[in-house]
Parts: C-alpha cells; sequence; structure tokens
C-alpha cells in the first residue's frame, strides 16, 4: 500500500469567514497533470482547472467529477427564469457559512456581493451567521438554505409562503432548493479532503 | 434506462407542474442523475465495490431520516448481495449515530466562540464485526460527513487508508458521501414544494 496523506505545514489557515482570495491544500495527493489521460481531462470541462489540485484530485473520479460539474454549472450559471444569479450565490454562502466551508462561503461571498452590489449585507451574513438580519427576502432565502442544510432537514412549507410573499416563482424556489443542496455536496468535499490557506500575493 | 431517482424519490409524475418547472434547468436534472449512475452504476467499481457503495448510502439515507431514499438505496443494498446480518448490522448504526448537525470546529481563533460539539460516532464492536475493517473506517467518516464535516482533518483520511481504502477510493467514497447530502436536500425540498403548488 503506498497512498499516503500529503504532508502540509507551514502554511496558515484562515480563522475568520472573508471574502478575500484563498487557496487550498489537498491532504490526498492529486493526480499529475502529466500523467493524466484524456479521460480525466475531460472531467475537469474547464481546461483551466488542471491547474486546481482540488480537481486534479477529484478527477480521480471522472465521471463522477464530470457530472458533478455540469449540475453545478447549471445550478448557478443557467440565466433563463429562476432566482437571479446573486441570490443563488447567497444562498451558496449561506449554506457554506453554516456548514462551517470558509473556502466555499469565500469564493460565492464574492460572487453574491459582486452580482447584488451589496457588500455590506453579504458581509454581515459572514460575520454574524445565518441569523444576521440582512432583509425580508434575503432572511427568507437564508433561512431556506438553513433549512435545508440542517440534518435532520427541516424545510417546511412555512419556508415556501415565506419565498412566495417575497415574490420568489415556483422555478426561483427551486433555485433555491438546489443551490443550498448543491453547496452541501461542495462544501463537504472542500471540507474533507484539504484546507484553505490565504492565497499567494 | 433508470428512472430519474431524483423524481421517483420525490414522487414527480411526468407532466405534472413541479416535472414542468425541473425542464427550466434540464442539464441539472439530467447532470445530478448521471451523478447518481457514475456513483451507482459506474461502468467500472474500481477500488469499491457495489456492496459498499450501497451499504454507505444506507447509512447516509438512515441518518437523514428520509424513508423513501432508505427503501431505494436498501433494495440496491439487497440487489448488491447485502446479507440480513449487513442490513441489521447498519441498521443499529443509524440508531447509534443519528444525532443533529452540523456540529464541530474552526480552527482555533475568533469563530471558536462559534464551536459546536457532538457524538464522534464510533462503530459498536457487534456492528462492527458484520460491516468488517473497510467498512468501520467508511461509516466513521461518513458521519463525520453527515454531520460535523468541519471537524474533517487529515487523520480522517489516514483511518480510511490504515483500513485499505486507496486515495482513488477515498475520491469516490467522498463523492458518494457528498452527493447523497445533495440528492437527499433536493427530494426534501421539492417534496415540500409539491404540496404548495
Amino acid at each position: 500500500m503506498t497512498d499516503k496523506i500529503v504532508p502540509q505545514s507551514g502554511h496558515t489557515v484562515p480563522t475568520v469567514f472573508t471574502r478575500d482570495m484563498l487557496d487550498w491544500l489537498p491532504w490526498l495527493e492529486p493526480m499529475d497533470a502529466e500523467k493524466m489521460s484524456q479521460h480525466h481531462l475531460d472531467s475537469l470541462i474547464d481546461a483551466s482547472r488542471v491547474k486546481s489540485p482540488y480537481f486534479r484530485l477529484l478527477a480521480r473520479d471522472p465521471d463522477v467529477l464530470a457530472a458533478r460539474t455540469r449540475t453545478d454549472k447549471d445550478i448557478f450559471y443557467n440565466p433563463e427564469a429562476g432566482l437571479p444569479r446573486a441570490e443563488r450565490e447567497l444562498a451558496a454562502a449561506a449554506t457554506s457559512r453554516l456548514n462551517g466551508c470558509i473556502y466555499c462561503a469565500s469564493v460565492h461571498a464574492r460572487f453574491a456581493a459582486t452580482y447584488s452590489k451589496r457588500v455590506p449585507e453579504v458581509e454581515k451574513l459572514l460575520a454574524e451567521g445565518t441569523g444576521a438580519d440582512l432583509d425580508k427576502r434575503w432572511n427568507a432565502i437564508v433561512a431556506a438554505s438553513v433549512a435545508l442544510t440542517s440534518t435532520p432537514i427541516t424545510f417546511g412549507p412555512a419556508h415556501v409562503d415565506a419565498l412566495r410573499a417575497e415574490g420568489l416563482d415556483d422555478e426561483a424556489i427551486i433555485d433555491v432548493i438546489s443551490a443550498a443542496s448543491f453547496f452541501n455536496w461542495a462544501n463537504r468535499l472542500m471540507l474533507s479532503l484539504g484546507e484553505p490557506t490565504p492565497a499567494a500575493a | 434506462m433508470v428512472a430519474d431517482v431524483i423524481d421517483t424519490l420525490a414522487g414527480i409524475a411526468p407532466g405534472s407542474k413541479l416535472d414542468t418547472a425541473r425542464n427550466r434547468r434540464t442539464v441539472a436534472r439530467q447532470q445530478a442523475q448521471a451523478s447518481y449512475l457514475s456513483l451507482f452504476r459506474p461502468k467500472s467499481m474500481g477500488g469499491v465495490s457495489a456492496q459498499e457503495r450501497c451499504a454507505v448510502a444506507c447509512f447516509v439515507t438512515g441518518l437523514h431520516g428520509q424513508p423513501q431514499a432508505e427503501a431505494f438505496y436498501g433494495q440496491g443494498l439487497t440487489e448488491a448481495g447485502g446479507s440480513a446480518a449487513l442490513k441489521a448490522a447498519i441498521s443499529l448504526a443509524v440508531a447509534a449515530g443519528k444525532t443533529q448537525g452540523p456540529y464541530g470546529a474552526y480552527p482555533k481563533g475568533p469563530l471558536s466562540v462559534e464551536d459546536t460539539t457532538g457524538l464522534v460516532y464510533k462503530v459498536a464492536p457487534d456492528v462492527a464485526l458484520a460491516l468488517g475493517r473497510r467498512l468501520v473506517a467508511a461509516f466513521e467518516h461518513t458521519h463525520m460527513l453527515v454531520f460535523h464535516p468541519r471537524d474533517a482533518a487529515a487523520p480522517s483520511l489516514q483511518s480510511l487508508l490504515d483500513a485499505g481504502w486507496t486515495t482513488d477510493d477515498i475520491v469516490t467514497l467522498s463523492q458518494l458521501v457528498a452527493f447523497l447530502a445533495f440528492q437527499i436536500r433536493v427530494v426534501a425540498g421539492l417534496r415540500v414544494l409539491a404540496t404548495k403548488m
């Protein structure tokens, strides 16, 4: 048996939630980019992801990675109908805040702030957590994300009512469900296969 | 052709309002199913057997208390040759492991005030006998992923390596547990939405 933990030392880990750029250090050996087959490379979907140790580690099971990535992109990037991008990102950031994934929260808080241009509210979510009072609509989206993220799941009819009251239609509510659920997938990978560190300047 | 698992578990009928609404994200819908297929009906099982995959899925769905999903993956375990003794052991593991999440600790610092403690699940000796060494390590890791993922650290992965899981196997196991955390939540969410349409 030759597989080993990748020793990571000499780095600092972030101790607060932040919108700053972070890097991610794997605890298991990613694939060697030079030794990846076409099948492995194709599983990255974006060729530039070959630079990412996270995606080169997940490429060890290429079919799952490819399907995971295509699911991710359609939930978050498909511009047709549903929830505005900023609020899909809000659901991702709130989910990551509750699960405690500092890395995922940093990325999606940045996106939420960029697309909504509501930096103070996003900062408040990061600083205070998912109980932060943002506004009625954002509170409803965060509460729905929290209920879906809790185990056992506590999402119920009252969450749907609160989202409807804030103008979300069926497609938008499905986007909230999908975005929060997807980050319950992403957070578990990011948290358990490596750790964040401040990005190299 | 394997029926869409999310539709099956959420009870979404073809042509229903929810079916139509789900189709606004056709790619996400198809690729969630492709994710299921690549984990449970892959071209090659690699180092993780069908029985291991289904046993872990039964544990994850049981811990979430989602009866439809539990029954679905229980059927999968039967088809993969899971014995009655294995199923009984998984039921005991679920009963012993059920708790409320997410909890866990942060790196020491300002967030430490938010640290919450909870069950650190260890497989009981009688259950361990039926599960075998690899599944014992997998279940202990899986419990952490389900309820307190922020406690995950290199030593958890070392336990898997020590029990005979390779790096490739651990990636597959991690994807399987994390994917189920997604699938179970989509199903739970859509079931609620269906009652309000």
